[in-house]
């Protein structure tokens, strides 16, 4: 019924089969986006690694459809961004209706001057096409597909591997795995770890369609529509012209009868109207979980992604949650490899993206409770809210249909330094992303084109500061005159910004202080 | 009134006629049935918080609001 076509990838027997028994930096369990992204952030920095996975194809179904702005940005550097944004449906405009009327739209980038857009709609299973491809490619990189993980063997200083292929059993032997093998994680189960959390009582029903008519680009999210008056609906266009309609169930629904394609077509008929012709893409149900691990490093096992924390899909946190993930991981990784690092850094990997998924937790819970309720004086709440949204604007603000997947704030991480100087009057501060903005002569270029695979140094002024005084490894980039990025940035001449390699900033100055950016570095990399 | 120390709400009268407010407040609620009081009541929660738009005076109120209910 799929309009898109799945490939089989490639097995290669593993040559581990014959008696090979190399020890590999790193193991990754799982090709979802998250795997995936992380071999190629590694593979950036000359870190060779394994991917195992039990299947030999992409993601089942559209699943993680809109692609944030930040998670858009990390896949640029493997030059597979713009291939998304031109496949998928980029859109900033959203409309809520109450009924069957609009009481609002809305507009999520108001601020020109980025590169990337706040989101593009694209289907998890060409995101990670995209992302396989780019890996087949990489020669640092190992696709293992039909790999499947069998025992899990932690040591103090590195990890055993059980994996079952169609040709045998074999063992790979590991400095560092890294489980991102999703929110039923293999291996967070072969190790007994518990995944406490909550799970909601609500169902909801996803069905994609491939509408054989033309769309609006824009989100809709109708309370209590005509066609389904009693919750709310959500409909998202994706790529090849399907539509992801969400239909909130109610606790008392029966999934399987609601899942049969007469009671959704009966829907939807009532949604699109008489004229209106659609095939059926993909059905499924699902549940309001909110998990997270206590720890997400285990010794030298370290999950990342769903496998670590879970959260609600409203706001779009989970796959792009994923990928900041992987991306705060991979260079602190790298450099424990390379020795650079203390293995000690790592535990800001858990602390930073502890903070990021509660963050998140905490965001789409918000969503899940506006859009469903758990109590009568909060649906009574919530119904004033929409009633007072179409004519009172400050209520629109408070409709929440799923906030913005934004990066999350990293408070008092102890890689970063706080600020000395008082005379900030905006800017990212320590522990916030970076912002893009337009850069060079013409305003042609973006700032995220210019930052280094490892630090960059950040300063604005007409003269150039003195670089190559600093650790080797950074990269320097300077803003002259009068543009966004100073704006965006509040740069005076002499304002110095320490990027991490994750696009976070570590440090920031309003002199250029060769000590200070050392001694922020040191911290910055668990060196000080 | 127990543990409500004196912060960002204001607890001194801020009405030039107090009765009059108070009977609108009480009159705008006439012929509504529970359930319309509670629609009522949070319209009208909701227009006033916005317009007041501190935080603190907010969050003082609510607890003031709780805690005044516990002590009946």
């Amino acid at each position: 019924m799929s309009s898109y076509t799945y490939r089989h990838y490639p097995y290669t027997r593993p040559a581990e089969l014959d008696g090979q028994r190399t020890r590999r930096p790193v193991v990754i369990v799982g090709a979802g986006m998250a795997g995936p992204t992380l071999a190629l952030a590694l593979a950036r920095r000359g870190v060779p690694s394994v991917t195992l996975d039990e299947d030999d194809t992409v993601s089942l179904g559209s699943r993680s459809i809109c692609q944030a702005k930040h998670s858009l940005e990390i896949w640029d550097r493997f030059g597979v961004a713009n291939r998304m944004a031109e496949k998928g449906i980029t859109w900033e405009q959203g409309e809520v209706y109450l009924h069957d009327k609009p009481v609002f739209r809305f507009n999520l980038q108001p601020e020109p001057g980025h590169k990337f857009p706040a989101f593009v709609n694209l289907q998890q299973y060409y995101v990670e096409e995209y992302l396989y491809e780019r890996c087949l490619a990489d020669s640092l990189i190992e696709m293992r597909f039909r790999n499947k993980v069998l025992a899990v063997t932690p040591g103090p200083d590195g990890v055993a591997v059980e994996v079952e292929t169609p040709d045998g059993r074999y063992t790979l032997e590991a400095d560092w795995l890294v489980a991102c093998d999703g929110v039923r994680s293999t291996v967070r189960h072969l190790m007994d770890l518990p995944y406490p959390g909550e799970v909601f009582h609500d169902r909801f029903l996803i069905s994609d369609i491939r509408l054989l008519s033309e769309l609006p680009k824009e989100r809709r999210f109708w309370f209590y529509p005509p066609f389904h008056p009693t919750n709310s609906v959500l409909l998202h266009r994706q790529a090849d012209n399907v539509l992801r309609v969400d239909f909130q169930l109610g606790s008392d629904a029966d999934p399987e009868e609601e899942k049969k394609p007469e009671n959704i077509d009966r829907r939807l008929r009532q949604m699109f109207g008489p004229e209106a012709r659609w095939e059926h893409e993909w059905t499924s149900v699902y549940t309001f979980t909110c998990r997270m691990m206590e720890r997400f490093v285990h010794g030298r096992v370290i999950f990342a992604g769903d496998a670590a924390h879970v959260v609600s899909p409203f706001g779009a946190r989970g796959g792009n949650g994923a990928i900041a993930d992987v991306d705060n991981l991979a260079w602190k990784l790298a450099m424990v490899l390379a020795k650079t690092a203390p293995v000690s850094l790592l535990d800001s990997y858990c602390s930073e993206r502890r903070a990021a998924a509660q963050e998140n937790i905490l965001n789409s819970t918000r969503s899940t409770d506006f859009i469903t309720p758990k109590f009568h004086a909060s649906r009574v709440f919530r119904d004033a809210t929409l009633s007072l949204a179409r004519d009172f604007p400050f209520a629109r603000a408070l409709i929440n249909s799923g906030r913005l997947s934004v990066p999350t704030v990293q408070p008092d991480s102890p890689l970063d330094t706080p600020d000395g100087d008082a005379d900030w009057l905006r800017g990212p501060g320590p522990g916030r992303a970076m912002l893009d903005a337009p850069v060079g002569r013409d305003g042609s270029g973006w700032l995220i084109d210019r930052l280094g695979p490892g630090f960059t140094l950040l300063t604005f002024g007409e003269t150039d500061v003195p670089v190559g005084d600093l650790p080797s490894g950074v990269t320097g980039v300077r803003i002259a005159g009068d543009g966004l990025a100073r704006q965006r940035y509040d740069g005076r001449p002499g304002t110095t910004y320490l990027i991490r390699p994750d696009r976070y900033v570590a440090a920031r100055w309003r002199r250029f202080d060769a000590a200070a950016i050392a001694a922020a570095i040191r911290r910055a990399t668990g060196n000080g | 009134m127990a543990d409500i120390t004196t912060g960002a709400l204001r607890r001194t009268l801020n009405l030039a006629r107090p009765d009059d407010v108070y009977n609108a407040i009480v009159d705008a609620h006439r012929d509504l049935s529970e359930e319309q009081c509670r629609a009522f009541d949070a319209r009208l929660i909701l227009l006033l918080a916005n317009h007041v738009g501190d935080e603190a005076v907010l969050r003082e109120a609510l607890r003031a609001a709780r805690e005044t209910m516990e002590e009946t």
